[in-house]
């Protein structure tokens, strides 16, 4: 944690009240985010109970699995939740404009421009906290390798048609989800905690209602106490005023109100089942639908303060302005959401169990440039941020007090001016330490050239480049005497990484391609090594599964 | 290094023997052996520089030539001078960035040296040097027959799998102990995985070929017989090491007796016995800790006054212990930057001063060290890590003293290890929490409470 944000959780302990971490808002906010406010069942890994899922506030929709450990109730609610959920990325698919994209043509080798579409604007989802985020993607896992009936009439429980579909794309959004910056899949309490800092810890900060608490306590009263009571707040029933944000349920509500409605339904399904004759069978088939009723009464009783609570944080945070780069984030979400559009269109299969080793490593290098990328996004867009970098000697504020002219000793001299700045930051600057400031949106280098001796902040700078080709600088690329300028020790901009090989070429210590991994390990002497992989590339082997013991069963 | 001592009755066991059948097996696999790659281990300044020039003489001399990477330009400059100093005609290439001044301008007086960012200009020469991540932009060239690479354990398994496409076969050197390659942003969704991407080179080559051989090198030369058993107890349990040199082989002394403060008399104390600890008075304090910093700036200014001179095994006479044999360690880079800046109140300079990541490979005489848990409200991963404490323990040849505040041992007894345990991942011992307990009991003995 930051010296900057600790001293805001001070504050925020001191007064009582969150404090602000952020004057603009650093992730893009959908006009008409989809919210998804998921809940699983207690004990059964991945059976889904219930959802609210919707863009419209007033109305959202409400699903539930009347017996999760029931199959076909189970695929009925994937089902309809793809019948949601697919129709809003659907709307955003065909709402495109050209694009150019740079590809290696596969004849010549060379980086060559490719016209493409790209989409307009990506849908967005959010969901309540992080567990959320990782429901969304145990969804895509268990439902991406689903096979329906139309894709292999043998298969002998066939999803829904269009649930594997889904799977894909839950996958995809809870794989962007790691991209730090992104925002096709946010969490609320991310969002929320990004922005402000309260006087709890970061474990308690999980808890949608208590940091809503925090942060806009009802009645303007105290935070901390607003949040105690969504934390522990229970009704004469003993139900918790503030259920928890999901997916997990509160034991409370799932032994006393949940298990005997959940019981009551069973009989009733036995009892309608038992009945044989009509009138019996009407009366049995009226209290079945009164005890689904009841179950969807109390789910929805979780689901909706959640459902209000993640609207409220969305209010909040569109009363910030949004920063000015994040847009160019937005871009590249939108072209993760045009990739995956294409790759589902184009026929290719589901994303795989695992990533191969050249995946990962790609994956892992785009997402670490990511992360340094946004640390010095958001330090450009937003003066707190900057002053928690300031803070760290990581940047600093100065006033151009003199630039004079200087040339570099080579023989076509270049402007490498020099620029005195007064600054009252202790940034950590060493022997030509390099420092960036942004010129135009972006990034001219400069070195450090030492500090006046005086002691009295006022150190020199030699710019390096961005002055053109001449021998004069080009016309506003110096700073002027009276600018006060932003210097960051960090860059602004990433380079990409190396290329690495293609997964076919993957090389003998990853353990080779992934087609012959399946031969197992074994000495690996010269030259039998290098042979390449015979043979069309396949799927690797799945290992089998454990084998079925009496445990199973208990 | 190949200086014999007088410890070689200790026990019957003859350091230099040991470390010359090691490096015998060594250079008999990489050169005849029938696998694709040689794994060494290697302890704290046990010679590990010295064996990778040998390597890659005794491979370039046998007519097969090589690349060498390596992970820091640092490093790189100084193999190249190591080459350049055994084998003054072998025709070595550096191969280097296209950044403003890529490598030591010393390399420049090098005859026999040639520099390039073009990989194809270096093309024939026996032994070419560069650093992983140049390495990595290399394309389209013949492979090489066979490769060494430094610091292996530091190597990230994403940056061999750049690379490993270069060579046919390879020696992978490094040191197990020291830290672990890290990632900006959160790998979990890989642990477990062979091919981990953050995980170190070494432990995806070893899982994807658990059939080769192994070595290790079973002698330091750089830590003195006060250290070595501390270090390898603690951070090499099942894998000890010897140090080459005896008690009284090298001894650290001064001029300016004491003047009975804190900062002397632990210097001292260290002086005596290779260990000294300034304990500071319990409190939390922020990282840059203004009292800790402005102890271990003290506590060097008072190195450097007292005329201190060190005699060892390298040769007769005495050498003075001057700024540049001496470094402060630390474990966040704010904390480098206070002590510089408390060094320059003092006036000392030429004292390297570092986050225990960039002091990795480096040797001094004298060590300052700001203990990572020093000051702190709780015991992080980030702090306990075992490689963290190895290195900033581990860089000295006479002595190494760490300041730090009462109170870590209560404070470790807090905040016992919670990580995740991970399928598939390997679990290293000693955890940081027990090795961390190890060093502080025996700095418990060499300890100088002060209140400045």
């Amino acid at each position: 944690m930051s010296l900057i944000s600790t001293l805001a959780r001070l504050e925020a302990v001191e007064s009582g009240r969150a404090q602000p971490l952020a004057t603009v808002c650093h992730r893009r906010l959908s006009d008409r985010p989809l919210v998804f406010v998921p809940l699983t069942t207690a004990g059964e890994a991945g059976a889904p109970l219930g959802a609210l899922v919707g863009t419209d506030r007033g109305s959202p929709r409400l699903l539930t699995v009347a017996q999760p450990r029931d199959r076909d109730l189970r695929f009925a609610f994937l089902a309809e939740l793809a019948e949601t959920l697919l129709p809003h990325l659907d709307a955003y698919a065909d709402d495109v404009e050209p694009a150019e994209r740079s590809e290696t043509d596969p004849e010549t080798g060379k980086r060559v421009k490719v016209e493409v579409e790209l989409c307009v604007d990506a849908p967005q989802l959010i969901v309540p906290n992080r567990p959320g985020v990782d429901f969304v993607r145990l969804l895509g896992r268990s439902m991406r390798f689903r096979r329906t009936a139309e894709q292999d009439p043998d298969t002998p429980y066939p999803a829904p048609a269009r649930v594997p579909l889904l799977g894909r794309w839950l996958t995809h959004y809870g794989e962007r989800a790691r991209v730090p910056g992104s925002s096709l899949l946010l969490a609320a309490t991310d969002l929320l905690n990004r922005h402000w800092a309260t006087g709890q810890s970061n474990l308690e900060d999980q808890h949608l209602g208590a940091l809503l608490a925090w942060i806009d306590p009802p009645d303007g009263g105290s935070g901390r106490d607003a949040a105690l009571r969504a934390e522990t707040d229970r009704d004469g029933r003993g139900q918790l005023r503030c259920p928890p944000a999901g997916p997990a349920t509160d034991p409370a509500f799932d032994n006393r109100l949940l298990a005997p409605a959940i019981d009551e339904y069973d009989r009733a399904r036995q009892f309608l089942g038992a009945a044989e004759d009509g009138p019996g069978a009407d009366e049995q088939l009226g209290r079945l639908t009164r005890a689904e009723r009841e179950i969807r009464a109390l789910l929805e009783s979780q689901l909706r303060p959640t459902w209000d609570a993640v609207w409220r944080g969305l209010d909040l945070l569109r009363e910030l302005p949004e920063g000015a780069r994040v847009a160019d984030r937005w871009t590249r979400d939108r072209w993760s959401f045009t990739g995956h559009r294409d790759r589902v269109r184009s026929g290719e299969p589901p994303q795989p169990r695992h990533d191969d080793a050249v995946t990962a490593a790609q994956k892992l290098a785009s997402r670490e440039t990511a992360q340094q990328q946004l640390e010095a996004q958001e330090a450009l867009d937003d003066p707190l941020v900057l002053a928690g970098r300031r803070l760290a000697g990581e940047a600093f504020i100065g006033e151009v007090t003199e630039v004079v002219m200087a040339y570099s000793e080579s023989k076509r001299p270049s402007p490498r001016p020099l620029v005195t700045l007064y600054s009252e930051d202790t940034p950590q600057l060493g022997e030509r330490t390099k420092v960036y400031r942004s010129l135009d949106g972006k990034p001219q280098s400069a070195e450090f050239v030492g500090w006046e001796p005086d002691g009295g902040g006022t150190l020199v700078v030699r710019l390096t480049d961005r002055m053109g080709r001449g021998r004069e600088p080009a016309e506003g690329s110096l700073p002027e005497k009276g600018d006060v300028i932003a210097w960051t020790l960090f860059e602004h901009d990433q380079r990409g990484g190396p290329k690495l090989p293609s997964t076919e070429e993957t090389p003998w210590t990853h353990g080779g391609p992934p087609a012959v991994e399946g031969r197992g390990p074994g000495a690996v002497p010269l030259p039998e090594a290098r042979t390449p992989a015979d043979g069309t590339p396949s799927a690797p082997p799945l290992p089998l599964p454990d084998p079925v013991t009496e445990d199973d069963f208990l | 290094m190949s200086t014999m001592t007088a410890s070689s009755d200790r026990a019957g066991f003859d350091p230099g023997a040991e470390a010359a059948r090691a490096t015998d097996a060594i250079l008999h696999d990489t050169l005849y052996g029938a696998y694709r790659g040689v794994v060494v281990d290697s302890p704290p300044g046990a010679g590990k520089s010295t064996l990778v020039v040998r390597a890659a003489l005794e491979l370039a001399s046998a007519g097969r030539p090589l690349m060498v990477v390596a992970q820091t330009n640092a490093q790189v400059d100084d193999l190249v001078t190591r080459l350049a100093e055994k084998a003054p005609g072998l025709p070595v290439g550096r191969l280097h960035s296209n950044d403003p001044d890529p490598y030591d301008p010393s390399l420049n007086e090098l005859a026999s040296v040639r520099k390039s960012a073009k990989a194809a200009d270096l093309a024939g020469l026996d032994v070419v040097v560069s650093t992983a991540a140049k390495w990595a932009h290399v394309q389209g060239v013949e492979p090489w027959r066979h490769a060494i690479v430094d610091e292996a354990y530091q190597m990230r398994s994403d940056a061999l799998l750049a690379v490993a496409g270069l060579f046919e076969r390879a020696l992978f050197v490094g040191d197990p102990g020291q830290l672990d390659p890290f990632s900006v942003v959160g790998a979990d969704q890989w642990a477990g995985l062979s091919y981990d991407p953050s995980a170190s080179a070494v432990s995806t080559l070893l899982a994807h070929n658990p059939e080769l051989p192994q070595h290790r090198l079973p002698v330091s030369w750089r830590l003195p017989a006060s250290a070595a058993p501390l270090v390898s107890d603690a951070f090499y349990p099942y894998t000890p090491f010897r140090s080459g040199t005896g008690p009284a082989d090298r001894r650290l002394t001064f001029a300016v007796p004491s003047d009975g403060s804190g900062p002397d008399r632990v210097v001292d104390e260290a002086a005596a016995s290779g260990w000294g600890l300034l304990e500071l008075p319990a409190r939390r304090t922020p990282r840059t800790d203004p009292e800790a910093v402005r102890a271990a700036a003290l506590v060097v200014r008072r190195l450097l006054d007292r005329g201190g001179a060190t005699t060892g095994e390298r040769g007769p006479g005495t050498s003075p212990l001057t700024a540049d044999r001496v470094a402060v360690g630390t474990a966040h880079r704010d904390q480098a930057a206070a002590i510089r800046a408390a060094l320059a109140e003092l006036g000392v300079t030429g004292v390297a001063v570092d986050t225990a990541n960039r002091l990795q490979g480096r040797e001094f005489d004298v060590t300052v060290v700001l203990h990572p848990l020093s000051g702190r409200p709780d015991a992080t991963a980030f702090h306990l890590e075992t490689g963290r404490l190895c290195v900033l323990t581990s860089r000295h040849r006479h002595a190494c003293i760490v300041i730090c505040r009462a109170g870590v041992p209560e404070l470790l007894d807090e905040h016992p290890s919670t990580e995740p345990v991970q399928l598939g991942v390997t679990i290293k011992f000693p955890d940081g929490w027990e090795a961390n307990h190890a060093v502080l009991s025996h700095l418990s003995e060499h300890r100088i409470t002060w209140q400045p």
